[in-house]
């Protein structure tokens, strides 16, 4: 079992978010993990790259619980994950071939041309070509995301994460988005979890979906029985039907 | 007490406690981790360099009204000869490198806060923990041993310039003569005061530098957690440097002098 998630539990103040979460991802499986905004789903995400720190419970990465580790054991085992963040999270600072080959110059085990190569070769993949000197503030939203994507993938993680990997794109973009994540499951065959309320890219890019919902899984299905689904918990968040508001609450 | 006051209490000795954290990271990090002194250069270059206008009009506007101040004091009981030596003596000690703190922690500590912190809220500083890039050792180190070796030049830029300014002031628009007054000077400026000025300018940039970093990593989320951390982190910083420069001007004269 490549992660495995025991009773995870974690609260904000008087917020309980997380109330026992429990669940498996084996090598190589693409998995989306649903459920309504401000349900946690983030947090659980964070939680698997030891971002945020359990109240109770452990997260084993291959058998290794990264619970109670601190910042710098942490570091080791994150070298395993890329992680694309909902909006990017590309510095500032650096262009796009310095953000892309960040790992890869900060670790000083590849020579500078190869890691160039490296580069050129994921932009190439992700359709961006030739953007190498651009800075982050120059590029589109769509553009930035495809940026933190070759990020993420380009020192070949075991795991990659997605945070809501289509929010705020056009769908034209969103679907190059989700285009790309399935080229990188398929050719590089990493483990994939992506957080999502979009449910056309959950269906796109996972072949297992979790739905999270009052802090604990409350579904682990295939993409197909969950769309089918007649569990009303589901269908609603599926078909997005809100709670009926009565006429009476308005006035 | 009441519910608020415990709470600011507990929100006080919380902050204390992460400093001190912070602090740790930091020392760990230099035993661990060797710097990547290309940005300790950068940082450099950032903190000296572009606080070149700010220290050479703070050093020589001080050195130059404190020259006129103390001369139109000394004139009235004729000593006249001794106002080089206050002004040498004042500046090493505590003017130049409480000044320069102020300055710097208005113009660079303000700038840390404000870059680190825009990092927290757009997520920059996880992607970078995603990384495998410690945020300690990769934006707070650098900055940290920067403060520390640009802070002693910066001071001693600054002490030199209001001295010589002063000196200036002296010869040309007061009329003191200017060969005994300069003896007179060297004669009362001990090696101490310069030594004095050094060890606190040292402590000043760490106590800036730590803050700032602090303030930036610890902000709230959202324009207004940017706009508080910055203000912060100069408030605090200027407000620790002059109650420590009050506790090291006692410590430092009973143990040199």
């Amino acid at each position: 079992m490549m992660i495995d998630v025991r009773n995870l539990k974690k609260s904000f103040g008087a917020l309980r978010v997380l109330d026992g979460v429990n669940f498996s991802i084996e090598k190589g499986q693409a998995v989306a993990i649903i459920g309504v905004s401000g349900g946690g789903k983030s947090v659980l995400l964070k939680h698997l790259i030891g971002l945020l720190t359990p109240d109770a419970g452990e997260i084993h990465i291959d058998g290794q619980n990264i619970a109670g580790m601190d910042e710098r054991e942490l570091l080791k085992v994150r070298r395993k994950f890329g992680m694309l963040f909902q909006g990017a999270a590309l510095f500032d600072s650096l262009n796009v071939e310095d953000n892309v080959g960040f790992l890869l110059r900060r670790e000083g085990r590849t020579p500078a041309p190869e890691i160039a190569r490296r580069v050129a070769e994921v932009l190439e993949l992700i359709g961006l070509e030739g953007t190498q000197k651009k800075m982050p503030a120059e590029l589109s939203g769509g553009m930035r995301k495809r940026v933190g994507l070759a990020r993420a993938v380009v020192y070949r993680p075991e795991i990659v994460l997605y945070d809501e990997p289509t929010t705020g794109l056009d769908p034209i973009a969103a679907d190059s988005i989700n285009q790309l994540i399935s080229l990188v499951v398929e050719t590089l065959h990493v483990t994939s979890i992506a957080v999502t309320h979009d449910m056309h890219s959950a269906r796109r890019i996972s072949r297992r979906i979790l739905m999270l919902d009052e802090g604990r899984i409350y579904a682990d299905q295939t993409p197909d029985e969950i769309f089918e689904s007649n569990d009303p918990v589901i269908h609603r968040f599926v078909n997005g039907i809100a709670e009926p508001i009565g006429r009476h609450s308005l006035v | 007490m009441t519910t608020l006051a415990k709470q600011l209490v507990r929100d006080w000795f919380g902050g204390l406690g992460r400093g001190a954290l912070l602090c740790r990271d930091i020392a760990a990090s230099l035993v661990k981790v060797k710097p990547v002194w290309r940005d300790v250069l950068y940082q450099m270059y950032f903190i000296g360099v572009k606080s070149q206008s700010v220290v050479i009009i703070t050093g020589m506007f001080t050195g130059m009204v404190l020259c006129a101040q103390s001369y139109f004091q000394f004139h009235r009981v004729k000593m006249d000869s001794a106002t080089l030596a206050v002004v040498s003596v004042a500046m090493c000690s505590e003017l130049g490198p409480v000044l320069t703190g102020l300055m710097v922690a208005g113009r660079v500590g303000a700038a840390i806060a404000a870059e680190l912190g825009t990092m927290r809220v757009t997520e920059q500083i996880d992607a970078l923990r995603t990384l495998a890039a410690h945020p300690v050792d990769y934006l707070v180190v650098p900055r940290v041993l920067a403060m520390l070796l640009a802070m002693p030049l910066l001071t001693a830029e600054s002490i030199a310039l209001g001295i010589g300014a002063a000196y200036l002031v002296a010869t040309f628009l007061l009329g003191i003569n200017a060969a005994g007054d300069w003896h007179q000077m060297i004669h009362y400026t001990d090696i101490i005061d310069p030594l004095t000025g050094m060890i606190k300018t040292f402590l000043f940039g760490s106590v800036i530098g730590v803050v700032a970093c602090y303030k930036g990593l610890n902000c709230p989320q959202g324009a207004e957690g940017v706009g508080r951390a910055t203000t912060e982190a100069v408030v605090y910083s200027s407000i620790a440097i002059l109650i420590s420069n009050f506790f090291l001007t006692m410590l430092l004269n009973t143990l040199l002098r």
